[in-house]
């Protein structure tokens, strides 16, 4: 479970984040959805402390993440992301991309690493690129190789910042196809998206934000069905 | 000036020196590579994540190195360090001018490779449970290494061309010994071609070896 308290964050002078609450059951899928720069992918960066915060807490399995003296590089292994920006590793092939980290940080050997990055790039549909090397992809490709690379770490919770954001339209299916995917199989997630209809389809809970606020938070169907706040209204009818 | 006769026998006779001497001009070029590329990356990370003393001396560094003449630095590790007590023989005030010279051309390499690497490729490392450690040899170093491969390269030759300066400082590597044979048979041109042609296959060798290598190292 992820409990998120009173988070606050400031880039400078520069508040992003106006003190955020909330909790992530294990086995719950849960969409973030909100206006560009309301601090939607600030706060994903918050929970596997890839940026610091400035006050409140963030307890991932009864560990608080920035504690001083939590060992975060354990903590994250428990925390798959995915980037927006895919980020696949272009000096290795697939198979290196994703046999990488479970060998040099899980300790794995050599053998046991290919074959579970082997099982997870058939998991997302890659079976037959093993040893290509991600500039031959396209971007929807390597997106699932991103997946496929958090999968890896058999994390117990993913993170998902805009992953089909910087994706060609006719690509976002096949990336937004392996998170339903994931879904289906228990995974729990934590999507910031603009895929309404993913949101919609997929997840449990959708959260709404706001200008560094979770201004409504609730059922897919009632955030979208009955919205309350709004801005919220307003955000709906814009992107309808 | 068409009256001058050729005569090549005493070079074709002392080409065993010449190559030897070659030799050894590759082999403290390709030594002051090695601490070049050592301390020149340890020139670029200081100017990249540190402030102070450590950054000015690495700036201080990089700035002499790179904008004044090579004649110059290897003068003050022979006479300038000479004066003040401090002697080495002329293999090492070579090595240590050159060294000094690569590295900080080099840093300015390595600098540029670093922040040629997007920040998201920390990111996508730290998020993986990757320590900073791990991040910098497994995902940064690879990345900036292939971006200096072919600076490194030119980098490589300019060591082999500049060594030659050594023979100012008493040095007999190939110019120095070219100099040496030559002044004793007064057949100054000749010599002079002859080594000229070495070091072109010198380097013709290093280009070619460079090139087979990257072939091997960068598939992607």
């Amino acid at each position: 479970m992820i409990e998120i308290r009173g988070l606050e964050k400031f880039y400078g002078s520069l508040q992003v984040l106006k003190g955020i609450d909330l909790d992530v059951p294990k086995g719950e899928v849960l969409s973030i959805v909100g206006a560009s720069g309301s601090g939607k992918s600030t706060l994903l960066y918050c929970i596997n402390a890839l940026e610091a915060i400035q006050a409140g807490s963030v307890i991932v399995d009864g560990i608080d993440v920035h504690a001083r003296g939590t060992d975060i590089n354990a903590l994250r292994q428990k925390l798959g992301m995915v980037f927006q920006q895919w980020n696949s590793f272009p000096h290795l092939t697939t198979l290196q991309n994703v046999a990488l980290a479970p060998q040099i940080v899980k300790g794995k050997s050599r053998a046991e690493s290919r074959e579970i990055a082997a099982r997870q790039l058939e998991h997302v549909g890659l079976g037959d690129k093993f040893d290509v090397y991600p500039s031959a992809l396209s971007g929807g490709q390597q997106q699932r190789l991103a997946i496929a690379r958090a999968l890896a770490m058999e994390p117990e919770y993913m993170l998902f910042d805009e992953a089909t954001s910087a994706l060609d339209p006719e690509l976002v299916g096949e990336v937004l196809d392996t998170m339903r995917l994931l879904a289906e199989e228990g995974m729990t997630m934590i999507c910031v998206t603009h895929e309404m209809s993913f949101a919609r389809d997929v997840s449990d809970r959708v959260a709404f934000f706001h200008q560094g606020v979770i201004e409504e938070i609730d059922t897919a169907s009632e955030i979208f069905g009955s919205p309350k706040s709004e801005h919220l209204q307003k955000f709906l009818s814009k992107i309808r | 000036m068409f009256d001058y006769n050729f005569h090549w026998r005493p070079v074709l006779k002392n080409l065993p020196d010449l190559l030897a001497a070659g030799l050894t001009t590759l082999q403290v070029a390709v030594l002051a590579m090695i601490i070049g590329v050592i301390v020149g990356l340890g020139l670029a990370l200081i100017r990249l994540h540190m402030r102070g003393p450590l950054r000015w001396f690495a700036s201080a560094w990089v700035e002499l190195a790179r904008n004044t003449p090579a004649l110059f630095q290897l003068f003050f590790f022979g006479f300038g360090l000479g004066a003040l007590g401090v002697h080495m023989t002329p293999y090492a005030i070579v090595l240590s001018a050159l060294s000094f010279n690569c590295a900080g051309y080099l840093a300015e390499n390595f600098r540029g490779g670093f922040q040629a690497i997007p920040d998201t490729q920390i990111r996508a490392a730290r998020s993986l449970g990757m320590t900073a450690w791990q991040t910098y040899t497994r995902i940064i170093i690879p990345q900036v290494f292939r971006i200096v491969y072919h600076p490194l390269t030119n980098q490589m030759v300019w060591a082999v061309l500049i060594s030659s300066l050594g023979m100012l400082v008493g040095f007999r590597e190939l110019s120095g010994e070219t100099q040496a044979l030559a002044s004793r048979t007064y057949r100054i041109f000749e010599y002079f071609a002859v080594t000229a042609v070495i070091y072109y296959l010198i380097v013709k060798i290093i280009l070619g070896a460079s090139r087979l290598l990257a072939a091997r190292l960068f598939r992607y």
